[in-house]
């Protein structure tokens, strides 16, 4: 259907100054994104500069039917890497008309946390490795599986190559140059140890931008699944059994971390993260439970350890960092539908603000 | 079949100064768009400027065999996103040999109205969000629904994203670029609650040209899905049960309501709406009973009632309007197979012209 992509592909720079902005948001569910495009006069860069706009909330469990307005605020700005030329990705965040952020909209308390002086004077940089499955349209089962049965055990897939190794590259692929078109900081793809899972990286970034750019590069993905028809999940246990769940490992370093005698503060906020296990937990997506089993590299839910290399524990540091004296740790206990505003927020929350 | 791309692609501006006018017009059910193609020997861009042509009446339910002709004339040139170069797209209506407009032409009246001297003077502005649904060629079920069955329920759909609730986006998106491209005033789309239901807004648009805008932006609409094998409906209620119908809400401003003191001037204005009802509901769309039930978003039929930011009133002020106290509002009766000429027209009758 190439008559349907050079329409796709129309580049309107010649015929207009206008461009098309696709506001994105976060739905009911905390987990499910939504977007809707508009027409503006004409190229824009700052998302200061951009109107508000508002959604039916009641179609997205979000609001009544008889007060449904739920009004956008546009909070950071990408290139469209599917309408390209001067279009635009647009991701927002949620409000009462009255102007109270909805209870669905955690970016608002994150970005408290974020512009706290002691938060600010820290500048913390994280690095989140998503994690996510490719299941089969209609039967929800990964792709390349067989249906009905399943493929050979776990070993030859972490970074495989080939068609019996490696389902769904071109899903990957694309999505790694779309996001850097986008201007998202993605750092790097790997292919997993289940079949049919991948992970890739958006970082290092400052404060709330790494939830920003984490949240786009998953609309990004589910974008091109869309057009690939495959079904993409972010459930952190999709199959039960000898097989890997998937998380969300968030990587996080502050300034006095990244300096001479980083690796005591980094000690001292490891202990402050283990005085509040239990908070994180819960904080750190639902279902979990199901994948932090303290088998498939991953710690066992209840039990807070860290160590240097070691990924069977709760957070893990780098021997780079041991080795240094400085630099900076992994959170491994986030799971692959975590939010990352939640997330971050709460990682500098508890071990700039507060204290036991 | 990239030797047939290579023919549509052809830019004949190297080779001749002509060019290509496809006259568009609206057959005899009043909703099935037609269309012929003709050369003409240079670039014309003023539709006062195009010759009048005629085309057999007979074959569209317009015209008796033993007196076929009837004559088009034509009123607004666009841009053919699918010829590109220099050819148009020409909205015309339709004639009588002796001049006369023929029954089924509804922008012969609508033209009289919008130029009486008090309209003129109110400069009335339409931004009109029509409503569609995609179905499966040969089995007339929507795009995306399995065959002998249906999808989840309603939720997940409404401005979704992703291979299991979002289906025929790029029939949408290449609509989008292709009637900015034609120099229509589209304004944006989303993803409607229906699975395989879409929106796209036209506007503002001052007078006549919102109708003929709506009526070239779904001709390019069905050209599109034409090209994707896809089949086009505006029935209102394509799908029986808890599934929303398809409407073409119209939203409508005057100068004195987009002015100081304006929202009394809506309100005023929506009670002469609310006195003629059934007048406005007879024009509104055939089969609207389906659709205006008083659920899915809807207000009864036989109900007229308004309220701010209410979905599930006949009229809609939104917030913003009753926060300014000037703006515009929303009249969410029309059905999607409404002819834009008649609910223009008659909205703008009753509210300006018409004394209670």
């Amino acid at each position: 259907m190439s008559l349907l992509s050079d329409l796709l592909n129309l580049n309107l720079s010649d015929t207009t100054d206008k461009i098309i902005a696709e506001y994105i948001w976060i739905g009911g569910s905390g987990m499910d994104l939504r977007s809707k495009a508009r027409t503006l006069n004409g190229p824009v860069s700052d998302p200061a500069k951009l109107p508000r706009w508002n959604y039916d909330g009641s179609s997205t469990g979000q609001a009544p039917g008889e007060d449904s307005e739920v009004i956008l605020y546009p909070q950071a700005i990408f290139k469209d890497p599917f309408r390209r030329g001067n279009n635009i990705l647009v991701m927002c965040d949620t409000y009462t008309p009255a102007g109270e952020p909805i209870p669905t909209n955690k970016r608002f308390d994150a970005a408290k946390i974020f512009s706290q002086p002691d938060v600010v004077a820290e500048v913390p940089w994280y690095g989140i490795e998503q994690e996510y499955t490719l299941l089969q349209k209609n039967v929800r089962w990964p792709l390349g599986w067989p249906v009905g049965g399943y493929p050979g055990p776990q070993g030859p897939y972490y970074c495989g190559v080939g068609a019996d190794k490696a389902l769904g590259r071109d899903i990957v692929d694309s999505h790694y140059k779309a996001c850097l078109y986008a201007g998202i900081n993605i750092s790097g793809i790997n292919g997993e140890v289940m079949p049919g899972q991948w992970e890739f990286q958006v970082g290092p970034a400052v404060g709330i931008s790494a939830g920003d750019e984490l949240w786009v590069a998953r609309y990004i993905l589910e974008r091109i699944t869309e057009i690939a028809d495959v079904v993409l999940s972010f459930d952190p246990k999709p199959i039960q059994g000898d097989w890997n769940g998937a998380g969300a490992h968030t990587n996080y370093s502050t300034k006095s971390m990244r300096n001479e005698g980083g690796y005591e503060i980094i000690k001292k906020a490891i202990e402050k993260l283990g005085l509040r296990h239990k908070e994180h937990i819960a904080a750190y997506g639902e279902g979990n439970e199901r994948r932090l089993t303290g088998r498939h590299e991953t710690a066992d839910i209840n039990t807070f350890k860290w160590g240097v290399a070691n990924r069977g524990a709760s957070i893990r540091v780098g021997r780079d960092t041991e080795r240094e004296g400085k630099g900076y740790f992994e959170d491994r206990r986030p799971a692959s539908n975590m939010d990352p505003y939640v997330v971050t927020s709460m990682i500098a929350e508890t071990t700039i603000l507060w204290n036991p």
